[in-house]
């Protein structure tokens, strides 16, 4: 499967990345050498073997439902750029 | 034309755990905002996730409500979007593998006009588990957007069912009973207005048995009122703009109660591209044999195994049965009250969903803050079985028993409701009825039948409306024929 520099810029925005056309062109040739190692790897036969969810071969630890965490909000809004009555603001969002 | 309408539902639950499905910061409603944003909720930099374990255990129960697979190895996924009440830029959901598998939900589809009630099952998808975002406030803070994530990390089961509605009657039948299910197995409190259950409905319309047709996808509905509401308005949308030769295109809508309309609030070129994958900060979910086990063993019996009972075993009808669970509270308050008098279900049901839901309503009231206990009630009804009250004695114990409290038997005896039932008592009534009033006696005689009641209302008031009203209809008709 070969990648365009269409592709590339669609992730980019996906990703709300800005990117020059330079940084794009760049991009571009290191995804699709990412896409070469991912196409020699394909070549491997792997019929029979159950797809794994991670690389770990282990089950979810499960934690008791008991509150723990009391509020920090002083501290973590401490280094929050604008906050006000106790809500962070961002910039107007618009559906 | 004919159409066919096609439903399907997506509805969020939010599980009432105590903390959060991946940290151990507080779910309850209405604190200050971001006083229950912990490191994990605002997704500070090195923090990891956490399962909570209620909320699997919910999950599970939700799946042995339903009748559904309970997957022993589930897989968490990320979906990606950007939106800044989400401030890991991502939501942890499941995707391929979820929880729970397929299921099914029996519903009851109320009469409409003209058409018998009906019921009918509804196919459950699946049900995953997910975590809510946060809350944005858009007004007021001068041109800025407010930030609350104490809702971030909140446990959501999302419940997915087939196109199976094939009405807006449907539709909300199902959502009715879904909201019944989840309180009756006690895995959410089921409070629309603050969001704990809020439902996404998927419409389309097609001719019969055609193709299915392009559907639009209302959002959010938080109340029932309203869903019917969207679904007409929507339909009808559809409908028309078919019939004027257009085309629907897939789309996110929302609706508006203030006009009643639905409006597109996605367009098609913005479609999200979600970019699913497995979290590699979770695990697999794994769940084994003896947990579910552990938990069946927890389940109360189920609204659709009350209502095949009652309808069954103590001979309602299938309206009946399903109104009395519409809650667990009803179904047990019907229950306890039907321990005073085993044999007379009906009339346990009829006092139940008549006067005292009647009564609930006019005072807003609940089924648990019900002034009356099924025992208090249950004792005025065996009064009524053995004859020592009438229905309209009934009736003024029961208001009694509402506002002051007390017991039937104290109250029959404190108002003297007693019912006269003496056979000699009552044809000395009727006797001097007769003596009273020879020439309307003449007249019935010869066949003025409609005097009848004349007669009945006079002995009623001779016995200061105690007299034993099948009794003395009897004594009457026979003294009445000379």
């Amino acid at each position: 499967m070969s990648l365009t520099t269409d592709d590339v810029k669609k992730v980019a925005s996906l990703a709300r990345l800005a990117m020059t056309d330079a940084e794009i062109q760049a991009a571009h040739a290191q995804m699709s050498s990412i896409f070469g190692l991912i196409e020699e790897m394909q070549a491997v036969n792997t019929d029979g073997i159950e797809p794994m969810a991670h690389a770990q071969d282990l089950a979810q630890r499960l934690r008791e439902d008991v509150v723990s965490e009391t509020s920090q909000r002083e501290l973590f809004q401490s280094v929050a750029p604008q906050v006000e009555r106790g809500l962070y603001l961002v910039p107007q969002v618009i559906e | 034309m004919q159409w066919e309408i096609v439903i399907g539902l997506e509805i969020h639950a939010q599980l009432s755990t105590k903390t959060k499905i991946f940290s151990g910061a507080s779910t309850a409603f209405g604190a200050e905002p971001n006083t229950q944003a912990d490191a994990v909720s605002i997704a500070l930099p090195g923090v990891l996730p956490v399962l909570n374990k209620g909320a699997v255990e919910r999950a599970i129960k939700f799946g042995l409500a339903t009748g559904a697979h309970i997957a022993p190895r589930s897989v968490f996924a990320r979906k990606n979007y950007f939106y800044p009440d989400l401030p890991k830029g991502y939501q942890i959901s499941q995707m391929d593998l979820p929880v729970v598998g397929k299921g099914e939900l029996t519903i009851h589809v109320p009469a409409v006009g003209k058409e018998q009630p009906y019921e009918k099952v509804v196919r459950l998808t699946r049900a995953h588990l997910e975590e809510d975002a946060g809350k944005s406030l858009h007004e007021d803070f001068h041109g800025m957007t407010g930030i609350d994530l104490n809702r971030a990390g909140t446990p959501l089961l999302e419940i997915v069912s087939e196109p199976d509605m094939r009405s807006a009657a449907e539709a909300i039948a199902y959502a009715k009973s879904l909201h019944t299910l989840v309180r009756w197995i006690g895995i959410c409190d089921g409070n629309m207005q603050e969001g704990s259950f809020r439902c996404d409905v998927n419409v389309s319309v097609r001719r019969p048995g055609g193709e299915l047709g392009t559907r639009r996808e209302i959002k959010n509905l938080n109340s029932f009122k309203f869903m019917q509401q969207a679904i007409d308005y929507e339909v009808q949308w559809q409908i028309d703009t078919l019939e004027n030769g257009g085309k629907i295109q897939q789309a996110t809508v929302l609706f508006n109660p203030d006009t009643g309309e639905t409006r597109s609030m996605r367009s098609k070129e913005e479609a999200h591209d979600y970019r699913y994958f497995p979290d590699p900060d979770l695990l697999p979910l794994e769940i084994g044999k003896e947990w579910i086990e552990q938990l069946r063993a927890t389940m109360p019996e189920l609204p659709r195994s009350k209502q095949l009972r009652y309808v069954n075993e103590l001979g309602l009808s299938a309206y009946d049965a399903a109104t009395l669970t519409a809650s667990r509270e009803m179904a047990d308050f019907f229950e306890a009250t039907l321990q005073a008098v085993p044999k007379d279900a009906k009339a346990c049901a009829n006092w139940i969903m008549g006067e005292v839901s009647a009564q609930l309503n006019r005072d807003n009231l609940e089924m648990p803050q019900c002034p009356i206990t099924p025992q208090q009630l249950g004792g005025m009804l065996s009064r009524i079985v053995d004859g020592t009250i009438s229905n309209s004695g009934a009736k003024e114990v029961f208001r009694t028993m509402w506002s002051e409290g007390g017991a039937a038997d104290e109250i029959i005896e404190a108002k003297g409701l007693k019912q006269v039932s003496d056979a000699g008592a009552l044809e000395a009534m009727v006797d001097e009825i007769i003596a009273a009033n020879a020439d309307k006696v003449a007249e019935y005689r010869s066949g003025k039948d409609k005097l009848f009641g004349f007669f009945v209302g006079l002995a009623m008031k001779a016995s200061k409306g105690k007299a034993n009203p099948a009794q003395m209809n009897e004594i009457l008709k026979k003294k009445l024929a000379g």
